[in-house]
């Protein structure tokens, strides 16, 4: 019987059973940021313990820095100092580190994959749930909490529960106006959020294998919303012409050899799956979220759900105060957000800015569009789309997390509705108790802002080749 | 290594009822923005007691309880380990619950905080027990899983997982992943992406 990618890792990665039930995994690559690990750094401290491997460890800054007035100090006082705990820390302990002024900085799992850092065969670990993300060339990639990043820094290693694989195919083709976000949103719509449980999802099929490297990282980004633990794709030759010539690969002869490793990790053909799921890209319509988890989302043309029995909906319904049986098109917005490390790449802006271009938000929308990294940003501005945006009535900020969550001044105020391309609708997610998300590709986003209210992109569409 | 047998946890009890109590309610977000999980305690359940004066945690009858008595699904939501920190830092050592939400009980674990399970009837019984008469002293045994109050002995269910690792002294990972780190070292030796390509 093959051998899954997962399970190729996960031998070679074994440094030994656990008497717990769980395995003892090396971790090959650690992204750590400032908001989850100033309390691991303080515990090797108090404890005497070093960094086992600093030159497997890389930081960054995205979560709590401001994405304009980034003058030092923070305005924030408490902002200042998880930033300057970072920069005490990697300097303590020997850990490089992309600060404000790096234009390597960015959100860390959009600098991971494009620094050449992520590679495939690897296992990763990060403070952070939406580490899934990295899977997208190949790597096994965990996100974890403050004790666990602790153990990281101190053994390079952690301790996991074993996974079941269930392979997910998008089999076909995506219809014009249909995004790598509406795939894994009809997946999570599909499964569950818990659907994953205790599982890695393994996306391939006909349509995952056209995608870019930025398409599948926004699918497997996502993994976590539906319950997995993690979510990849075998990699493949996009997956070796992304990585060629990247600050973090291997160069010269040495990527030749890695190519051919690399290949030989991905899953066997006939490899032995836990669970198989296929789905047809042609059914799949630009999605919108209209509840408060990110498996509550319907297609654009369809109707918001009646609660009927079900408890969540009629929560969901009241905290969105939208009402079941409504055509999901048509429903206002206030604000219109592209960024996070779900869709703030240079190809998620350009589909943004196709839609933008030339047109006008509308009045009563505040609309932000927040690059992933300084390279995206610096890209984007290369090809104009900063103009393009700050023409239409976007506001162009910074890299970071931005309005992604609560932990920086670009937040939502009362009742307000976001149209986001982030991905998490969770009651209070974008800094109001009371402000409400709905989730939906970047390109959505940028029709919804133009319009004012949720509407179909692909009556946007700028007429153009295929 | 600072590994740490935990076996008897003995004190006072202190009540929250309530099923479904989540993280955000142990520990609301904005207590996320800081550099320690120091002054956590201090923050515990601080929306909940300021919308009600008479909260356990509020309660001086209370101050220096070391074993909480919750109902169904304590620690639902959020993942922050800052939850379980809380209570922690505030003096919890075990928590005495109908059920716990599975990463709650990880994240507590992760830090030597011993989550137990028992009946509703029984949790309903203690509760009730200890709001009559904050000072009755409650002992909890892991190795016997069993709970002593006023003498009396109560049936208490804990996964032996998690009763090995605290009876053991490994439910801080770190001891454990680095009992043998020439066998990490000989795993970075072997990895074709760390001895380079
Ligand atoms: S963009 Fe959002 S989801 Fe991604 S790392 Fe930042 S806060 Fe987390």
């Amino acid at each position: 019987m093959g051998r899954t990618l997962l399970k190729k890792v996960w031998d070679l990665h074994t440094v030994r059973p656990l008497s717990t039930g769980q395995t003892q995994l090396f971790i090959g690559l650690h992204l750590i940021h400032e908001v989850t690990t100033p309390q691991a750094f303080d515990m090797l401290r108090s404890r005497g313990i070093g960094v086992a491997f600093p030159d497997r460890t890389f930081a960054t800054t995205d979560h709590i820095i401001p994405t304009r007035d980034q003058g030092r100090p923070f305005a924030d006082p408490l902002a200042e100092a998880m930033l300057s705990a970072l920069e005490r820390n990697c300097g303590e302990f020997g850990i490089p580190f992309w600060n404000l002024d790096s234009d390597r900085q960015g959100i860390v799992h959009v600098i991971g994959p494009e620094l050449g850092l992520t590679q495939p065969g690897m296992t990763i670990a990060c403070g952070d749930s939406h580490t899934s993300t990295h899977g997208a060339l190949g790597a096994v990639a965990f996100g974890i909490g403050t004790s666990q990043v602790r153990d990281v820094l101190a053994s390079q290693s952690l301790a996991i529960s074993p996974l079941k694989v269930r392979r997910i195919s998008i089999d076909g083709e995506l219809g014009a106006g249909v995004f790598a976000k509406d795939v894994v949103l009809e997946i999570i719509h599909r499964l569950g959020v818990m659907g994953g449980v205790g599982h890695a999802y393994e996306y391939g099929g006909a349509v995952i294998d056209r995608m870019s490297i930025d398409e599948r990282l926004t699918v497997c980004n996502m993994s976590i919303e539906g319950g997995a633990r993690v979510g990849y794709v075998n990699p493949d030759e996009t997956t070796f012409d992304y990585l060629r010539g990247r600050p973090f690969a291997p160069a010269g002869s040495a990527f030749d050899r890695a190519v051919s490793w690399w290949r030989s990790m991905a899953s066997d053909p006939g490899a032995d799956y836990d669970d198989v799921v296929a789905i047809q890209g042609a059914d799949i319509e630009p999605r919108v979220t209209w509840g408060i988890n990110p498996g509550q989302s319907v297609g654009v043309s369809g109707r918001i759900p009646t609660a009927g029995s079900d408890g969540g909906v009629a929560e969901a319904l009241e905290f969105m105060g939208l009402a079941g049986g409504d055509p999901i098109q048509g429903t206002k917005i206030d604000v219109a957000f592209v960024g996070s490390c779900t869709n703030s790449r240079l190809s998620d802006l350009r589909e943004a800015a196709r839609i933008a271009k030339g047109r006008r938000v509308a009045r009563h929308v505040k609309a932000l569009v927040v690059p992933g990294s300084q390279a995206v940003r610096t890209a984007a501005e290369a090809e104009g789309l900063d103009r393009v945006f700050s023409e239409a009535g976007f506001e162009w900020r910074g890299a970071g997390c931005s309005m992604c969550l609560a932990m920086n001044p670009d937040r939502l105020e009362g009742r307000q509705v976001c149209a986001s391309s982030s991905n998490r609708n969770f009651k209070g997610r974008q800094g109001s108790p009371t402000g409400r998300t709905l989730l939906m590709s970047p390109a959505m986003v940028a029709a919804a802002a133009l319009a004012g209210e949720v509407t179909d992109v692909r009556a946007a569409l700028p007429e153009s080749g295929p | 290594m600072s590994t740490r047998e935990i076996d008897r946890i003995e004190g006072t009890g202190i009540p929250v009822r309530g099923d479904n109590i989540d993280t955000d309610r142990i520990i609301p977000a904005r207590f996320l923005k800081a550099i320690t999980f120091e002054g956590l305690g201090d923050h515990v359940f601080e929306d909940d007691r300021a919308g009600r004066s008479d909260h356990p945690f509020s309660n001086a009858d209370y101050a220096g309880a070391r074993i909480l008595l919750v109902n169904e699904n304590f620690g639902s939501g959020s993942s922050r380990e800052h939850a379980p920190q809380a209570l922690k830092r505030w003096g919890i050592d075990a928590c005495v619950g109908q059920s716990f939400a599975e990463i709650f009980r990880g994240n507590a674990l992760a830090i030597g905080l011993a989550c137990v399970t028992a009946p509703h009837d029984v949790i309903g019984g203690l509760m009730t027990r200890v709001e009559a008469a904050p000072a009755t002293r409650l002992a909890l045994s892991l190795a016997g899983r069993v709970l002593e109050a006023d003498g009396r002995r109560i049936a208490v269910t804990v996964e032996d997982q998690v009763r090995d690792a605290l009876l053991a002294g490994t439910w801080d990972a770190t001891g454990l992943l680095l009992d043998d780190f020439d066998v990490v070292r000989g795993v970075a030796s072997r990895v074709p992406y760390v001895r380079g390509f």
